[in-house]
C-alpha cells in the first residue's frame, strides 16, 4: 500500500496525520483534565460533562458575535474573553448542579452517574431550544487562520497550533492548582480521608463543591477551544463523554499524568489507524484496544499499589 | 473434614512474609506457626501490620514475597474463597454483616453447601440446614431475631451475628479481628463465654487490645510491631519483656 | 423442596395474575391492533429491564450496554428473517440475486460466511440465546475475575456499546448500515405483517415474558438470589463466606444478557426491522430507567416501569417533542434522588400498607405476616422490633 508515495511523501503524511492526531489529543486533554479532577478525586462520574464544554463553546459563540456586532475592533482578542467568561458560567453551573443534586448522592457512585445523565438531556434539549437545533461555528480572527509552513511539504494549521499551547498552559494551571496550591492540598486531603479533613478545619462540602465547579470550568474552557477546530451542536458533548471517560479510567483515574499519557496514547492510535482504514474502522479498533487492556490491567496505565 | 494430621504439624505456619504497600513494608520478613488447637492472640500498636497479617492469610492482600503454609497448602496462591474453603474463617473487625437479609439468612448464606453458582440456584432449605442455624443462633444469643433484618440488630449483637456466620462455616482455623471492641461490659462478659464454647477443638487467631481479655483465653501471644515479631511466648513472658513494655504496654 | 417450591408467595402470585389480567385481557381488548403492536414493542424493552433487575437491582452490577445484548439477539433474528425475505424470487432484479438487498447495495456478490448458518431457524434461535450469553461471559469473566465493578464495569459496557454500534453502522455490507435490517417479511413461510400475525406475536410474547419472570422470580427466591443481595452489600464477606463472587455476578450478567437478547428477537419479529439505533449508548441507558422508574428491586415493576416510560414518551414526543427530553432528564433525577425504589418503592410504602390495613381491619386476625418469613421483601422490615 505505500508503492503510490516516495519515501519523502509518506514522511510529511505520518507527520500531518501525527499533527491531527495532537489535535484529538488536545481536545481530549481538555476534556478529562476537567474529568479527571471531578472522576479521579471526587469519584463522581459526571455524565453531563460534555454539556458543561458545550456551554463554554456557546459561550464563546454569543462572545464572537458580540465582538462582531458591537466590538469590532476588538474582535483580534475576543477569543481570550470568551474563554474567561467560558470558565465562569460552566464553573457557576457546575456549583449549582453540585449544590442540587451531585452532594446529595456521593454515597452512591452509580446513582449519580444516572441523574447527571437525566441532567445531560436536560441540559441538550436546553441548548437546543435556545440556540436552535443546528450547529454553529465561530468566526475566527484573521490570525488564527491560514497554516504555517514547516517544510515545504508539511503544513499546521495555526488554529490547531493554538489549541494546542492552549492545552499545555491550561495543563500547567491544573498541576499547579492541584499540586502545590494551599487549596489543591485541601482537595487532596478530602479525596483521602473526608473525616480527618472535616475534623482539622477543613469545611469539606465547600471543597466540594469549588472542586466540582473548577472541573466543570475548565470543561468550559476546553468547550471554548473546541470552537477553534470545530463546530457545535447541542449534542456534540454527547459525543466525546464516552471517549474521555475511558481516556481518564485508561490512565488510572487519580493520575494527572497518566490522563495526559492516556489522552496521547489513544488520539495518536486512532489518528494512525484512520491513515490505513476508514475513520469508523480505526475507531473500532482503537476502543477495542483500550477496553482489551483495562480487561487485562483495570487500574488503568498508572496506577499506586495502596491498601485498600 | 479430614482429620489426618500428625500431632507434631503446624497446622500454620507464616515464613519469611513481607508486603509493601508501594514502597512502604506494612510486614517485613514476618515468620510465625500455629499449633493445632492452639489459641494464639496477636497484640501490638496501631499499625504494627497486625490486620494486615489477617489480610495476608485470608488473601484479601497478596504477599510481596514469603509463604503461607495451611496445613500442606500454599495460602498465598489461592482465592479467597478457595481458602475458606479450605478451613480458615476470618471475622473482620466491623461487623460485616448483611444488612438486607435477616439473622436466619446471614447464617444461612455461611452454611457451607450451594457454594457454586448452580449450587446455590439448586440449594434447598433442608432440615439439616434450620437445624443448624437454629443451634448456632442459640449459641450466639440471637435465637428469637432470626427473622428479623440484621440491619436492626445492635452493635453487639452485629458481632456476634458475625461470629455465628464464622461458627456455621466450622473452620480449622478461625481468625478474629478485635472481637470485643466497642461492646459494652456486659456484652464482652457474653462474648468471651462464646469464644470460650467455640474456639474448642480448632485453632484461632486472635487481635485484641483488651489485655484482661488476652490473658484470659491466649496460649501464646504474638507482639507486632512496625511489621515485625518483637516477642514471642506465654503472656507471662511477653508482659515482661522490656521491649515490649517500651512500645507497647508502658503506656 | 418445601420452601423452594412455595418459590412465590401468596401476594407475589396476586401481582403476577394482576399483571396476567392486564397484558391477556385488558389491553387485547381495549386496544387496536396498531396500539397493541406499539405495546407489544414496549413489552420488548421490558425483557431488558427485567434482565437489570436482576443484574442492576439484586447484584449491584449497572450495565449501561444492554443494548448490545439486545441488538445481538434482535440481529440474530432479523438475519434469519431477512435471509427468508431474500429468496432468489423476491431479490430477481438485484445484480445478485439471493441475497439481502443491502449487500447488493454495497456490491458484495455472495452471502458472508457468518451468515450462512442463519439459514436455519433452530441455528437462528440458539444463536439468539447463546451468543449474547457467550458475549457477556467473556465481558463478565475479564472484569469481574478482576474484581472490576462499580462505576468501572459500567463505564466499559458503555463503551462496548459504542463500539458495536459504530461497528454495525460502519460495516453497511455486511449488517445493513445505519438503516439496520429492513423489510422483514415472513418466518417459515409465515407473514409476520399482518394484524392476525401480530395478534399471535403479541400473546407469543407475553408468554415468553412470564417465562422470563418465572425464572427471575426463581432466582430470586433461591439462595443465589440472596446472594447477590448479600454481595451487592458486603463483596467481601461473601467471599469470606466461600463463593466466588466473580462467578455469581458473571451468572447475573449472562442472566440479564439472555433476556435482553429475547427482547431483541421479539422486537425484531414485532416490529419488523432492526437497526443499529436500539444498541448504543442511549438507549442502553434509557432501558436503565425503565428498570428504575418500575423499582429496581421489583420484578414486575420493571414492567410497568417500561410501559409507563414508553407509554409517556409516545404521547409526549407526538405532542410535544421538546417537552420530551426534559421530561425524561427529570425522571432521571427524580427517580435517583427522590424515589430510589421507583414505582414499587412508592406501592411498597404508601400503598400497600393502606391496602394491607383495610382488609386486616375487615377480617382482623388474618396472618399478613404469613409470608414474610421466606425470602425475602426488600422495602423497609415492617414486623422488625427495634434492636435492644
Amino acid at each position: 500500500m505505500f508503492g503510490d508515495y516516495s519515501i519523502g511523501d509518506l514522511g510529511s503524511i505520518f507527520v500531518m496525520q501525527g499533527f491531527a492526531g495532537l489535535i484529538l489529543f488536545s481536545v481530549y486533554v481538555l476534556m478529562a483534565l476537567g474529568l479527571a479532577i471531578i472522576f479521579g478525586q471526587m469519584g463522581v462520574i459526571n455524565m453531563a460533562h460534555g454539556e458543561f464544554m458545550i456551554l463554554g463553546a456557546y459561550v464563546t459563540w454569543m462572545t464572537s458575535n458580540f465582538f462582531q456586532a458591537f466590538l469590532p475592533s476588538l474582535f483580534s482578542g475576543y477569543f481570550f474573553v470568551a474563554m474567561i467568561l467560558a470558565f465562569f458560567a460552566s464553573g457557576a453551573l457546575g456549583m449549582l448542579v453540585e449544590w442540587a443534586l451531585i452532594r446529595h448522592l456521593y454515597k452512591r457512585p452509580l446513582d449519580t452517574l444516572l441523574a447527571t445523565w437525566g441532567l445531560s438531556l436536560i441540559l441538550q434539549q436546553a441548548y437546543r431550544s435556545i440556540f436552535g437545533a443546528r450547529e454553529v461555528g465561530v468566526e475566527l480572527p484573521q490570525w488564527m487562520l491560514g497554516s504555517q509552513k514547516v517544510t515545504d511539504s508539511i503544513e499546521v494549521p495555526i488554529n490547531g497550533i493554538f489549541v494546542m499551547c492552549l492545552t499545555l498552559l491550561i495543563t500547567i494551571a491544573v498541576a499547579y492548582v492541584m499540586y502545590k496550591s494551599r487549596w489543591g492540598r485541601q482537595v487532596r486531603a478530602v479525596v483521602q480521608n473526608r473525616i480527618m479533613a472535616g475534623a482539622v478545619g477543613i469545611n469539606t462540602e465547600r471543597v466540594d463543591c469549588y472542586t466540582f465547579g473548577l472541573g466543570c470550568g475548565i470543561a468550559g474552557i476546553a468547550g471554548s477551544a473546541f470552537t477553534m477546530i470545530g463546530s457545535t451542536g447541542p449534542t456534540s458533548g454527547q459525543l466525546y463523554i464516552v471517549d474521555t471517560f475511558l481516556v481518564v479510567v485508561f490512565g488510572g483515574a487519580a493520575s494527572l499524568v497518566g490522563t495526559i499519557a492516556s489522552a496521547f496514547s489513544i488520539s495518536q492510535t486512532q489518528s494512525t489507524l484512520e491513515f490505513f482504514m476508514s475513520g469508523s474502522m480505526a475507531k473500532v479498533l482503537t476502543l477495542l484496544a483500550v477496553v482489551g487492556i483495562l480487561m487485562l490491567r483495570p487500574q488503568g496505565l498508572f496506577a499506586l499499589k495502596v491498601r485498600k | 473434614m479430614l482429620i489426618g494430621h500428625q500431632p507434631k504439624d503446624f497446622l500454620l505456619s507464616v515464613e519469611g512474609l513481607t508486603v509493601s504497600f508501594d514502597g512502604f513494608k506494612a510486614v517485613n520478613d514476618l515468620s510465625f506457626y500455629v499449633e493445632e488447637n492452639e489459641i494464639r492472640v496477636i497484640i501490638g500498636p496501631n499499625g504494627a501490620g497486625k490486620t494486615t497479617v489477617l489480610d495476608l492469610i485470608c488473601g484479601k492482600t497478596k504477599a510481596t514475597a514469603g509463604a503461607i503454609h495451611f496445613r500442606d497448602k500454599d495460602l498465598t496462591k489461592m482465592k479467597e474463597n478457595q481458602i475458606v474453603q479450605a478451613g480458615v474463617g476470618r471475622k473482620f473487625q466491623n461487623p460485616s454483616i448483611y444488612d438486607d437479609l435477616t439473622v436466619f439468612e446471614n447464617l444461612e448464606i455461611s452454611y457451607p453447601r450451594g457454594r457454586t453458582v448452580f449450587g446455590a440456584l439448586t440449594f434447598t432449605r433442608d432440615a439439616v440446614v434450620r437445624d443448624r442455624v437454629h443451634e448456632v443462633a442459640e449459641m450466639i444469643f440471637l435465637k428469637d431475631r432470626l427473622n428479623m433484618s440484621a440491619e436492626l440488630l445492635s452493635h453487639g449483637q452485629k458481632q456476634w451475628l458475625e461470629i455465628g456466620m464464622l461458627l456455621i462455616q466450622d473452620p480449622e482455623l478461625l481468625m478474629l479481628d478485635e472481637p470485643v471492641a466497642g461492646m459494652s461490659v456486659s456484652e464482652r462478659v457474653k462474648t468471651a463465654e462464646l469464644l470460650n464454647t467455640i474456639i474448642k477443638n480448632r485453632s484461632v487467631l486472635v487481635i485484641e487490645h483488651d489485655m484482661k481479655f488476652v490473658e484470659d483465653i491466649a496460649h501464646k501471644v504474638t507482639v507486632l510491631h512496625q511489621g515485625q515479631i518483637l516477642s514471642e511466648g506465654t503472656m507471662e513472658k511477653v508482659k515482661n519483656d522490656p521491649k515490649v513494655i517500651e512500645v507497647y504496654l508502658g503506656h | 423442596m418445601n420452601d423452594n417450591a412455595r418459590f412465590v408467595n401468596r401476594k407475589e402470585l396476586m401481582g403476577i395474575l394482576v399483571l396476567a389480567v392486564l397484558l391477556v385481557v385488558i389491553l387485547p381488548l381495549s386496544l387496536d391492533v396498531f396500539r397493541l403492536n406499539l405495546v407489544a414493542k414496549y413489552l420488548t424493552y421490558a425483557f431488558v429491564a427485567l434482565g437489570l433487575v436482576i443484574c442492576w437491582g439484586f447484584g449491584g452490577i449497572l450495565s449501561l450496554g444492554q443494548g448490545v445484548f439486545f441488538g445481538l439477539g434482535g440481529y440474530c433474528m432479523a438475519m434469519f428473517l431477512k435471509l427468508e425475505a431474500s429468496s432468489p424470487e423476491n431479490t430477481k432484479i438485484q445484480s445478485t440475486p439471493g441475497i439481502p438487498d443491502f449487500m447488493d447495495w454495497n456490491q458484495i456478490t455472495s452471502l458472508p460466511l457468518f451468515w450462512k448458518p442463519f439459514h436455519s431457524l433452530t441455528f437462528t434461535v440458539i444463536a439468539i440465546i447463546v451468543v449474547p450469553a457467550f458475549f457477556a461471559f467473556i465481558i463478565g469473566a475479564a472484569m469481574f475475575k478482576r474484581r472490576v465493578g462499580g462505576t468501572y464495569f459500567a463505564i466499559i459496557t458503555q463503551a462496548v456499546a459504542a463500539i458495536l454500534t459504530i461497528l454495525i453502522v460502519g460495516q453497511q455490507g455486511y449488517t445493513g448500515g445505519i438503516n439496520g435490517m429492513t423489510d422483514l417479511r415472513t418466518l417459515k413461510g409465515w407473514d409476520i405483517r399482518p394484524d392476525h400475525a401480530k395478534i399471535v406475536l403479541y400473546f407469543f410474547e407475553v408468554a415468553l415474558l412470564f417465562g422470563c419472570i418465572f425464572i427471575a422470580q426463581f432466582i430470586r427466591r433461591s439462595k443465589l438470589g440472596r446472594i447477590l443481595v448479600a454481595m451487592r452489600e458486603k463483596e467481601d464477606r461473601v467471599r469470606f463466606s466461600g463463593y466466588s463472587v466473580a462467578n455469581f455476578k458473571i451468572f447475573a450478567f449472562c442472566v440479564a444478557a439472555m433476556f435482553a437478547a429475547i427482547g431483541g428477537a421479539m422486537f425484531a419479529l414485532n416490529v419488523g426491522f432492526m437497526s443499529p439505533s436500539f444498541v448504543g449508548i442511549v438507549p442502553s441507558i434509557e432501558m436503565v430507567i425503565y428498570t428504575a422508574v418500575g423499582g429496581r428491586l421489583s420484578i414486575l415493576g420493571a414492567v410497568y416501569g417500561t410501559l409507563l416510560v414508553n407509554f409517556a414518551k409516545t404521547s409526549l414526543s407526538e405532542s410535544f417533542p421538546e417537552l420530551w427530553l426534559f421530561g425524561l432528564g427529570g425522571l432521571f433525577i427524580a427517580v435517583v434522588l427522590a424515589f430510589p425504589n421507583g414505582l414499587a418503592g412508592i406501592w411498597g410504602d404508601y400503598i400497600q400498607p393502606r391496602i394491607d390495613r383495610l382488609f386486616a381491619s375487615r377480617k382482623s386476625g388474618s396472618d399478613p405476616k404469613a409470608d414474610s418469613k421466606n425470602g425475602k421483601s426488600f422495602g423497609p422490615v415492617a414486623d422488625g422490633a427495634p434492636a435492644e
